[in-house]
């Protein structure tokens, strides 16, 4: 996809009232999101060749693109330990640790992240109600990326 | 071919992969700590990973980290450049077990290599020409150890079969001082390398360090790209690194590189490696072998025009030999400067914020580093921020050419050693050629007086 081409999609999502927009082309796939509070809207790339000039986003620094998920809600960020696919339960199929909403001691268990085939249990560091779940089941983070907000 | 390598590893090296994994077209992924998040070579790969927090431990060598990175990746192979991981056999072995290919040798030849009284063993059985020594590790007996360096000759030196690089090593001028320096370097290496086994070799007085790039395909067959001087050492730190070596004959050479090669087949020895010698006196002695790319890859590169970094990739991806023997003689002389982050008279390392960096250019110049205006040196690696390489049809022009390259060169807001290689630039014992590798030393203490 060449540069002209996004210039020209960036410029589309920011001036309308879109606040998504996902095109695939053959083997390429780009998706746009507009965060309302940020000033442009945000670019992630996926599987296209290098376009570095416009500073292509680590793969799995991507916030999902849930809707109306602007700025952090207030409390204490839980971060990843460790590079993983993260996952919202301890097998497929079963419920979530966690869900928005619940109450969180400090220790619970709130999502596995799975890393060369072992299932690593992320504890809660410390204590109250899930403000926001950050990263969507079976997507890869790295180290310090932000996961859960408690507050 | 490849369609996607992890680059475990940072700095300039992690930029040399980048560059020729896209010319090679591959896609790459580069590791980083928090430190190196903002780097703009992490920022110029097509993925990154952040893989753990600024010291070393908990990023660049932690293992489980770089394989889980590859896996979310999805990548097919993983560089290690070199340090860090690079010559760790755990590693290698990991990663292959993980399925990804390892870009370098087969973890039984690190490990073989990695232990330098088995090293010294592998090359004496391939007839690679050994400085003479206690045969393998020493004995426990005193009398056996008195022995053995008498037949040996003073001065001797004890060596941790654990260590290399200049560390684990002690010199014994005399037979009184024997048998305790035999006991300090096992506790020592015990306590270091977690293994106490010593070896001794005769000690050379003023030997050259002269080693051969090797390059060898996944089917034993092997060539050696020509020689390397790496004699301008600071307590066994290279500083300046020249290809071809001054005033060494071309059929001593092919006689030391031919061994090497014979080495490689043998050992079943992949990807490109670096035999290392004592020269002195006309003869070449094996002291141990890197299994990596080197830092010192370039002088190579611009003699031979050969890309080595490639060549990896390509032999790792299962390409068949593609160089012949015959078409490797260096042309011209290349010459490179370490630069490094650190006063350049004391030596104390000075990390911060460069404010304004300027590389210089023009025919037979070339900058291999990932600084930056802006850029800020982390102070917890080490201190080298780039290589200045320059190539001529002669070693003087070379020299010539790096002179002038030395001082286009700007680096503001750190302090650097450029001064200290405009200093040796103009050594006339430099000029000449040849210099040992206690050079530097024994010139850095005469300046002291």
């Amino acid at each position: 996809m060449d540069l002209r081409k996004l210039k020209t999609l960036i410029d589309l999502v920011q001036n309308s009232g879109i606040s998504e927009l996902e095109i695939s082309e053959g083997e390429e796939k780009i998706r746009i999101a507009k965060h309302l509070t940020a000033a442009a809207p945000t670019t992630v790339m996926m599987g296209a060749p290098a376009m570095a000039p416009l500073a292509a986003a680590p793969v799995a620094a991507a916030p999902a693109a849930a809707p109306a998920e602007n700025a952090l809600p207030d409390g204490h960020v839980v971060t990843a330990p460790m590079v993983g696919t993260f996952y919202r339960s301890g097998s497929p199929g079963n419920p979530p640790f966690v869900e928005m909403g619940q109450a969180v001691k400090e220790g619970d268990t709130l999502c596995i992240l799975e890393a060369m085939k072992l299932m690593n249990e992320i504890e809660a560091d410390a204590s109250g109600t899930i403000k926001a779940i950050l990263v969507e089941n079976g997507q890869p983070v790295e180290f310090g990326q932000p996961l859960f907000v408690i507050g | 071919m490849f369609e996607k390598i992890l680059i475990a590893n940072r700095g300039e090296i992690a930029l040399r992969v980048l560059r020729a994994c896209r010319e090679l077209g591959i896609k790459t992924v580069v590791v980083h700590s928090t430190a190196d998040t903002e780097a703009k070579y992490v920022k110029l790969a097509d993925e990154s990973v952040c893989i753990g927090p600024p010291s070393s431990a908990q990023s660049y060598l932690n293992i489980p980290a770089i394989i889980s990175a590859a896996e979310v990746t999805d990548s097919q192979a993983i560089h290690p450049g070199y340090g860090f991981l690079s010559e760790n056999a755990d590693f290698a072995e990991r990663v292959e077990s993980s399925g990804f290919a390892f870009i370098g040798p087969r973890a039984e030849t690190i490990r073989l290599m990695g232990d330098k009284v088995s090293a010294k063993d592998a090359m004496k059985a391939a007839g690679v020409p050994c400085v003479p020594g206690s045969e393998g590790a020493l004995p426990d007996d005193p009398k056996e150890i008195v022995k053995i360096a008498r037949s040996i000759g003073y001065p001797v030196i004890i060596k941790a079969a654990g260590g290399g690089g200049g560390r684990g090593m002690r010199v014994v001028h005399t037979e009184a001082a024997l048998i305790n320096a035999v006991t300090m370097t096992r506790s020592e290496a015990g306590a270091a390398f977690g293994n106490p086994t010593v070896y001794m070799e005769k000690f050379l007085e003023n030997p050259r360090h002269v080693e051969i790039q090797v390059l060898a395909d996944q089917t034993g067959v092997a060539v050696y790209l020509g020689e390397r001087d790496c004699s301008m050492q600071r307590r066994h730190q290279k500083v300046i690194e020249e290809a071809p070596a001054p005033g060494i004959s071309r059929r001593l050479i092919a006689r030391v590189g031919d061994a090497c090669v014979a080495a490689c087949k043998r050992i079943k020895y992949r990807g490109a490696g670096t035999f290392e010698f004592l020269y002195e006196n006309g003869e070449f002695y094996f002291i141990e072998m890197n299994t990596r790319v080197q830092v010192e890859h370039p002088v190579t590169e611009l003699v031979t025009g050969v890309d080595i970094v490639q060549a990896q990739i390509r032999v790792a991806a299962g390409e068949k030999m593609w160089l012949k023997q015959r078409d490797l003689e260096p042309k011209g002389h290349a010459i490179e400067c370490r630069i490094n982050a650190e006063d350049p008279f004391k030596f104390t390392p000075s990390p911060g914020k460069i404010t304004n960096w300027h590389a210089p250019g023009g025919p037979g110049v070339r900058v291999d580093s990932h600084v930056y205006t802006g850029y800020t040196v982390p102070p917890h690696y080490d201190s080298m921020i780039g290589k200045l390489i320059t190539c001529g049809d002669t070693r003087e022009q070379a020299i010539r050419r790096m002179r002038i390259a030395l001082s286009e060169t700007m680096v503001d807001g750190i302090k650097t050693n450029i001064p200290l290689h405009q200093d040796l630039l103009l050594d006339e014992r430099f000029m000449q050629g040849g210099t040992s590798i206690h050079y530097l030393e024994e010139k850095l203490a005469a300046k002291g007086k």
